[in-house]
């Protein structure tokens, strides 16, 4: 329990950043050397390398070398499990349903009508 | 809140959506057979659906595309296998090249819609199936950009 605990404050900490979860959102579509993650922001190399420790010590993304790169990736087993992306296939989901749900909306309020504006 | 329900099959890979909408189940149907309607809803924000061709019967077939904010082109198309005006439609779900030839490298995804009357107006349930973790994770890896983001963002809300 308390290991569960100490696991959920380390994403946290590590999520709390924005810059990191574009990091994680990044390396999640795709592995990606700290070089090419680094270009995209506005800080040096060394603080991008940061914040790419901090993401691997909670456990959200994996490093391995090639060469003179390390690459990046979403950690597999802690975040790309089955029901993980089934939940992000939900929100997916949760938005179409949204819509329709505007879509139809507007069909109660006349005013709200597209109907024709040229004259 | 129109999603009611939402249910997970890890075995099948199977999700499914139930949801209600406030209105009768014609008009829910509606939003499917008309084209202009159906990429309003289609596409996650940032990625507008263009419907192009779109032969809502069975063994006919909806092609589109969605735009996404630097201007590329994810297109799709929807094989239709069965349609039960206005109560539901199955079809098939994959990618297509510019040309939209569908593309046999990236999965398919077998989808269900039923319509019925009910609670609010139309319970409205979305089944979709997909055969393998690989292709779900190719299917959210190529244009449903929203599904993984959209759930990274909740993060945000809640750190906020």
């Amino acid at each position: 329990m308390t290991e569960d605990e100490d696991r959920a404050d380390a994403w946290f900490h590590a999520l709390a950043d924005r810059t990191r979860r574009d990091i994680l959102r990044r390396v999640l579509a795709g592995e990606h050397s700290v070089s090419a993650l680094a270009a995209r922001y506005d800080m040096s190399f060394a603080a991008v390398q940061k914040h790419v420790a901090v993401l691997e010590r909670a456990g959200l993304i994996t490093k391995r070398r090639q060469g003179r790169e390390a690459l990046a990736s979403g950690d597999v087993a802690a975040v790309r499990s089955v029901g993980a992306m089934l939940s992000d296939l939900e929100s997916l989901w949760r938005g179409r349903i949204s819509r329709i749900d505007e879509l139809i909306t507007t069909d109660t309020e006349p005013t709200e009508k597209p109907e024709p504006k040229e004259r | 809140m129109p999603v009611t329900n939402v249910t997970p099959d890890l075995d099948q890979l199977t999700l499914t959506i139930d949801a209600e909408f406030a209105a009768p189940v014609e008009r829910i149907w509606q939003v499917y057979a008309d084209p202009r309607q159906l990429e309003k809803v289609w596409g996650p924000p940032g990625y507008p659906a263009t419907v192009v061709d779109h032969d809502f019967t069975a063994g006919g077939r909806v092609t589109y595309f969605m735009t996404g904010p630097e201007g590329e082109k994810f297109a799709g198309y929807w094989d239709i296998t069965g349609v039960d005006e206005p109560n539901g439609f199955t079809f098939d779900d994959g990618f297509a090249d510019a040309d939209f030839n569908p593309n046999p490298d990236l999965p398919v995804s077998k989808n269900g819609f039923t319509f019925t009357a009910g609670g609010a107006g139309t319970k409205a349930r979305y089944v979709s199936t997909y055969a393998s973790a690989e292709a779900l994770q190719q299917v959210l890896d190529m244009g449903v950009v929203e599904g993984s983001t959209a759930a990274i963002n909740q993060i945000d809300d809640l750190v906020a």
